[in-house]
């Protein structure tokens, strides 16, 4: 299953962690900023809605 | 306009203006760089162009900050703005200002601390041409920066992070001339370039400035 | 309040509500193909391709590398044209997905830097070469900083908006004098042919032909790459369209209450 990278695996195998790390933080990231920001926003207009 | 450059030199020069300032961090710096790089004078020599330069950029660097920010703290920037005076020529001089108080000095003082340095015979006279035509480039990106920052509490170290990668291409080719003309090579082409862009930010940059200035006015 | 400024309040939330409701029914789309362009290209580049015979396996790292790095230029660029959008038609939408993809071209920026790095140290035995094309990555970088430091910095939307703007164009053109200066100060001692290689992979050199098997991976990865940056710029323009939505609602809240 595993190809054989000879003796680049390191660099290889590396550079796939670091570049798939930081997209997956990066989206991560997004996400639950994207979260809170949405449910603090309903809450407000809620809030707003209610008192008129 | 002549009034308002007059007034401006007259604060730098007053006690507090922080006009001798520019010129000590210079003697510093160069003074601290054989104590980290060690005394041996064939390499303090052929650093010595790329120090120099840096630390007129960085002596440049500091003063910036008080730029525009004392007109903006005691309201004279708000006149300024609404005087006859186009904005744009009120940056312009202020940039002008602020290289006669602070690039001038620097273009002068650097031959006596290439000595410190080591600098070859030759390097002196190339290092204090591509300072006297890189500086004016140094004052008037500074001001577009001050203008970007001039309203924030701490804005300093926001200005230089602003500041220093618009310094790179002058930087580049004024540290290129220097080096250049120090092992006796040809510096024509980058000092042409050197030139080109100081000449294109004075004519271009002070209409960003001032369009900054504005909305930071507003 | 007066009729002028309820119109330009409805002119000003328009324009958002539409965006954000366009915007939620094709996200979807954008986040399934992406997902699939990038983990085809991927395992196709990683499994099914085989080592270049020069750099060995480590040309798998292209995949990665190569649309990182378009799409680190391609997110300034579109910050340039938001920028201009904003200043010349003051759509807020515009100034927000300017300061939305901000970030992702910093991330751009790193991985490119990173896997450049990771591929420099057996390639070229050194994990960082002042490269015109390596220096001139790092100053972008910079310019991302400054330019991400600056929104941070100011409390008002609209100024912000509006200077971050005006740093874009000139941020802009000094990155580029910026290219040109660092290919002067060291014509690229360090672009063996290794790299004349990618620029092949990419079309820029076609004298010399890389064959398609590493081709279309690639392509499969930079066109991921793509869909993945418009994919999470909607989605971050829609949480700085609703943070600035907070503040107004807080403001009104204030004034009313």
């Amino acid at each position: 299953m595993m190809p054989d990278l000879g003796k680049y695996a390191d660099t290889v195998l590396w550079s796939y962690a670091a570049s798939v790390g930081l997209l997956m933080a990066l989206i991560v990231f997004s996400i639950l900023r994207g979260r809170k920001i949405r449910s603090e926003m309903e809450k407000i207009e809620q809030r707003m809605t209610r008192n008129g | 306009m002549i009034a308002l450059l007059l007034r401006d030199l007259k604060l730098a020069f007053r006690a507090g203006g922080g006009f001798g300032l520019g010129l000590a961090f210079f003697l510093i710096v160069t003074v601290l760089v054989p104590f980290s790089v060690g005394p041996q004078s064939s390499l303090l020599s052929t650093i010595a162009p790329g120090v120099l330069w840096l630390g007129a950029l960085l002596a440049c660097l500091l003063s910036l900050d008080r730029l525009l920010a004392l007109d903006w703290e005691d309201g004279s920037l708000d006149l300024l703005a609404t005087a006859p005076l186009p904005l744009e020529a009120v940056v312009t001089i202020k940039a002008l200002a602020h290289w006669l108080t602070t690039g001038l000095p620097l273009v002068l003082a650097a031959p006596f601390l290439g000595v410190l340095l080591n600098l070859p015979v030759p390097g002196f006279l190339w290092l204090v041409i591509s300072l006297l035509v890189g500086t004016p480039a140094m004052s008037v990106i500074g001001t577009f920066g001050a203008a970007l920052t001039v309203g924030l509490k701490r804005g300093g170290l926001l200005l230089s992070l602003l500041v220093l990668p618009l310094y790179v291409p002058t930087l580049i080719f004024g540290a290129e001339v220097a080096r250049r003309g120090a092992t006796g090579m040809e510096t024509q082409t980058p000092l042409l370039m050197l030139a080109g862009i100081t000449a294109a930010t004075i004519a271009l940059l002070p209409f960003a400035s001032a369009a900054v200035l504005r909305i930071n006015l507003r | 309040m007066s009729i002028a400024a309820k119109a330009n309040a409805l002119w000003e939330y328009a324009n958002p509500r539409k965006f954000l409701s366009t915007s939620e029914r094709v996200m979807p789309f954008f986040w399934m193909a992406s997902a699939v362009c990038i983990v085809v290209g991927l395992v196709w580049g990683f499994f099914f391709t085989p080592d270049d015979y020069k750099q060995g396996s480590t040309v798998k790292i292209i995949y990665l590398h190569v649309p990182a790095a378009l799409m680190a230029i391609n997110c300034w660029l579109m910050m340039l044209v938001t920028s201009l959008v904003w200043l010349v038609r003051r759509h807020h939408v515009s100034a927000l997905a300017a300061r939305a993809a901000a970030p992702v071209g910093i991330v751009m920026t790193l991985i490119a830097l990173a896997t450049g790095a990771i591929w420099g140290q057996p390639m070229w035995g050194t994990w960082w070469a002042w490269d015109p094309r390596l220096t001139s990555f790092l100053i972008l970088f910079l310019f991302y900083l400054g330019y991400v430091a600056l929104w941070e910095a100011i409390e008002d939307p609209d100024t912000a908006a509006d200077l971050t703007s005006v740093l874009c164009l000139v941020g802009s053109v000094f990155a580029i004098l910026s290219r040109y200066a660092v290919n002067f100060w060291n014509q690229g001692l360090h672009q063996g042919a290794s790299v004349m290689r990618t620029a092949a992979v990419t079309g820029a050199d076609t004298e010399e032909k890389v064959s398609n098997i590493y081709f279309y991976p690639l392509m499969l990865c930079i066109v991921g790459f793509v869909l993945l940056f418009i994919a999470l710029v909607l989605y971050r323009t829609g949480t700085e369209i609703r943070v600035r939505r907070i503040k107004a609602l807080l403001a009104r809240e204030r004034v009313s209450g």
